[in-house]
């Protein structure tokens, strides 16, 4: 902005409305916490239909849980795990200055994150052929023939993977901007912008990335999980 | 301090810069209020448009002005534009936006640039709101109630449910800007006791626009995926539940209707004490009550489901939370008024909006009281009684809000004043239109006649002549403001720093301020509304 030449930058990396760095901090990091809580509201309403649902329909969702593939889950969610540990390495190693250290930590979660969601893809490629999408072409068929002793209805059955695309799609959506803004984050470690005065954005890049980690830790026993005893 | 003449040079905020671009990338918070009115208005206006196009074609009983497609489509985005593009954003966005950084004694809000992210994302959602409007609208109602909008109507509803979408992350990012900045920017010797009502009201607001708002945005995205993406969750055939929806929906939607009217309570706060030359009485019972209104307003959401289908028990339950709402009401307008006595009352302007919102909401909260009665609501559910009631509230109480506000920081936002004589002749114009207009209503409601229908019995034509009477007036009394205001820019008369000799932060640096708001942070060490020790203005200000 043309007005901003004239102020003077008396401190790197301090926006001119905040007094001192703890300031800025305090806000940054107050800021990525309120967010946060709008995102627990934001799949509060996913989870309360899948309550509601699930109460309802629970023969229905054992059956489709079953048809996840329980392999390709797990390793997803120990995927996701190690992200986490490296994001909060990550964060570590920015407050002692580590810059080498950080930019392997960032490019690590990267990898993870991105192998999440190519395992995510696959998933969902094998709901696409085994004709298990909601809509004109769902078909319910091999889920009752899996699961005689649960008589099944096919209508509600959709109503299962309904909630597993919306709310596996929007987990991964959130990945996904979570890889851009690591993205981000590896490309201003590399320039060494990041010092133990001044890290705020690794901090709450980093809660956002373990917010969406623990979407997913509470996403994969509901929709996995369910009724596997067999 | 304030300096008694002002040279005419002098750099603020307005002059600092010019050229479209030191607008549409600017990260003052004054400039975005700015940016926030100019679209919000553009926004009422098309919204009241519609309105009138409704009231016109009830003028008469036959359904002969629209077809009723037409008619179904003009209630529809009357409701939409004038709720989420207008009516959320108003008060928040346009006068929080200037005021909370200076009343709190910081520089900006926290985040300026989220700040302005949140215009644009309002403008990208406007945007997409008009396209939708423009190629064929939609006809849901605002309220998107499945199946008929996931399965039944053949309009617009992916693209009115993305707007609206879109918008809401523009409500939630002002939101967690106000709670970061009233949290963490507070000038030395800020305490919260001692903060102004307008930020307390702004702060519950903004705790309900971050928990309210994402639930909506995950209840209409799942309505756009049902449509998009065949996905079932509230679809009927596939054993979803449409009233789940209503839950969902009205979790968001009746706490938005504290949205709208808490801030305009915090104006009123701000306004009355000044114009009555005394203290706020019971400060903290007033910036409880926000609190507590903000809280309560999560707990009462099925009172607009009463018919729908739910039991009897979670009837009767929300019916009672929803006359608790009724109790931090009242106490601020008892609170206002106690205010008042004994004062020494000057009838300017703002204060004129003020003494209207306190009526008219005053109106609007006990005809809620009616609705939140099982009995009663079973009666009047879905007629004009309804209708009456939110305009009551969301016209008489938010937008009087707004528009007293508005003429009261005035001065503050424009360095200028507005002509004294039209301002008070404009708000006697909306308080008699307004009346006009939504009191025969509730006597149609009453009577029977329901909402959303665009023809109607011949013995009600009469109370609907009157009504459509009433909105022409209405009308006149909104379009005066703006053209006063504009005209004011240029020709009003220069305003001194604090013309209505009142109380706050914001009026102890110029008018208009300078960029950064104060030449350096203030240190707070009096109470709020300490009015004892502020001569009243020697020559008040306008036209006398």
């Amino acid at each position: 902005m043309a007005d901003s030449s004239l102020a003077v930058e008396h401190q790197e990396g301090l926006d001119h409305q905040f007094v001192d760095r703890e300031q800025q901090r305090n806000a940054a990091s107050l800021g990525m916490w309120v967010f946060l809580g709008t995102e627990v509201m934001f799949f509060g309403g996913m989870f309360c239909a899948y309550l509601i649902y699930r109460y309802w329909y629970y023969n229905e969702f054992a059956a489709g849980s079953r048809s996840l593939d329980i392999v390709l889950g797990t390793t997803n969610t120990a995927v996701l795990i190690c992200s986490s540990l490296t994001v909060a390495l990550g964060v570590r190693a920015a407050q002692m200055g580590k810059r080498r250290l950080l930019l392997l930590l960032l490019l690590a979660t990267l990898v993870f994150g991105l192998g999440f969601l190519v395992i995510k893809g696959v998933e969902w490629h094998d709901k696409y052929v085994e004709h298990h999408i909601p809509g004109p072409s769902f078909n319910a068929e091999e889920l009752i023939r899996k699961n005689p002793e649960l008589h099944i209805d096919p209508a509600p059955t959709q109503i299962y993977f309904s909630l597993y695309f919306a709310m596996t799609g929007l987990h991964a959506l959130h990945m996904v901007v979570g890889v851009g803004i690591f993205c981000f984050l590896t490309y201003y470690a590399w320039k060494g912008r990041y010092t133990p005065e001044y890290h705020t954005p690794v901090e709450i890049g980093g809660l956002y990335w373990h917010f969406v980690d623990i979407i997913w830790i509470y996403l994969f026993p509901l929709l996995y999980l369910i009724d596997r005893k067999r | 301090m304030a300096s008694t003449a002002i040279p005419v040079e002098r750099e603020h905020y307005l002059n600092t810069d010019y050229g479209i671009r030191s607008w549409l990338f600017t990260t003052d918070h004054k400039r975005i209020a700015l940016l926030y009115l100019v679209t919000i208005t553009v926004f009422f206006f098309i919204g009241g448009f519609f309105a009138l196009l409704i009231r016109l074609e009830l003028l008469t009983p036959a359904g002969d002005l629209v077809l009723a497609d037409t008619y179904n489509k003009l209630f529809t985005m009357h409701g939409q534009v004038m709720i989420f593009f207008f009516l959320i954003p108003s008060i928040p966005a346009v006068l929080g936006n200037f005021l909370v950084p200076m009343m709190v004694g910081a520089k900006d809000l926290a985040f300026p640039r989220i700040n302005l992210l949140s215009w644009y994302l309002l403008v990208a959602a406007g945007i997409v709101m008009l396209h939708t409007i423009i190629t064929g609208g939609v006809d849901s109602g605002w309220t998107f109630y499945t199946p008929f909008s996931t399965a039944f109507s053949n309009t617009k509803v992916i693209e009115a449910g993305l707007a609206i979408f879109i918008a809401g992350f523009s409500s939630i990012l002002t939101g967690l800007n106000f709670v970061v900045t009233i949290h963490r920017m507070r000038a030395p010797g800020l305490t919260w006791s001692r903060l102004p009502l307008f930020i307390w009201a702004h702060y519950a607001t903004s705790i309900i626009q971050l928990l309210g708002t994402p639930v909506l945005a995950i209840t209409l995205l799942l309505v756009v995926f049902e449509r998009a993406f065949h996905l079932g969750i509230f679809d009927p055939t596939r054993g979803g539940d449409p009233l789940l929806f209503q839950h969902l929906f009205w979790f968001y939607s009746h706490p938005a209707v504290y949205i709208m009217i808490l801030p305009a309570m915090g104006v009123v706060a701000e306004i009355i004490p000044c114009f009555s030359r005394k203290r706020i009485f019971g400060y903290s019972a007033v910036a409880m009550s926000s609190i507590a209104i903000a809280v309560f307003g999560f707990l009462v959401w099925a009172h607009h489901m009463f018919v729908a289908g739910i039991s009897l028990y979670s009837a009767m339950i929300f019916s009672i939370l929803s006359y608790l709402v009724a109790v931090p009401s009242a106490i601020k307008v008892f609170n206002w008024t106690a205010t008042m006595y004994k004062g020494s009352i000057h009838f300017d302007t703002p204060m004129l909006y003020a003494m209207g919102f306190i009526g008219l909401f005053t109106m609007g909260g006990l005809t809620g009281l009616f609705l939140a009665a099982l009995g009663i609501d079973v009666h009047v559910t879905d007629t004009y009684f309804v209708i009456a009631h939110f305009h009551y509230i969301m016209v008489g109480g938010a937008v009087m809000g707004y528009l007293g506000g508005l003429h009261f920081w005035w001065p503050k936002i424009s360095g200028r004043l507005y002509p004294e004589w039209l301002g008070k002749f404009a708000a006697l114009t909306v308080f008699l239109g307004f009346n006009l207009t939504f009191f025969p209503q509730f006597i149609l409601g009453y009577l029977g006649m329901p909402r959303r229908y665009w023809e109607y019995p011949p013995e009600f034509q009469v109370l609907n002549v009157l009504s459509t009477a009433g909105s022409t007036i209405l009308a006149v009394g909104y379009v005066l403001p703006m053209i006063y205001f504009l005209w004011s820019m240029r020709y009003g008369k220069i305003a001194d720093a604090n013309p209505w000799g009142a109380a706050g932060l914001e009026w102890k640096t110029a008018s208009p301020p300078p960029t950064d708001n104060f030449r350096e942070i203030p240190e707070v060490s009096w109470e709020a509304y300490n009015y004892d020790e502020i001569p009243a203005p020697a020559e008040v200000p306008v036209g006398r």
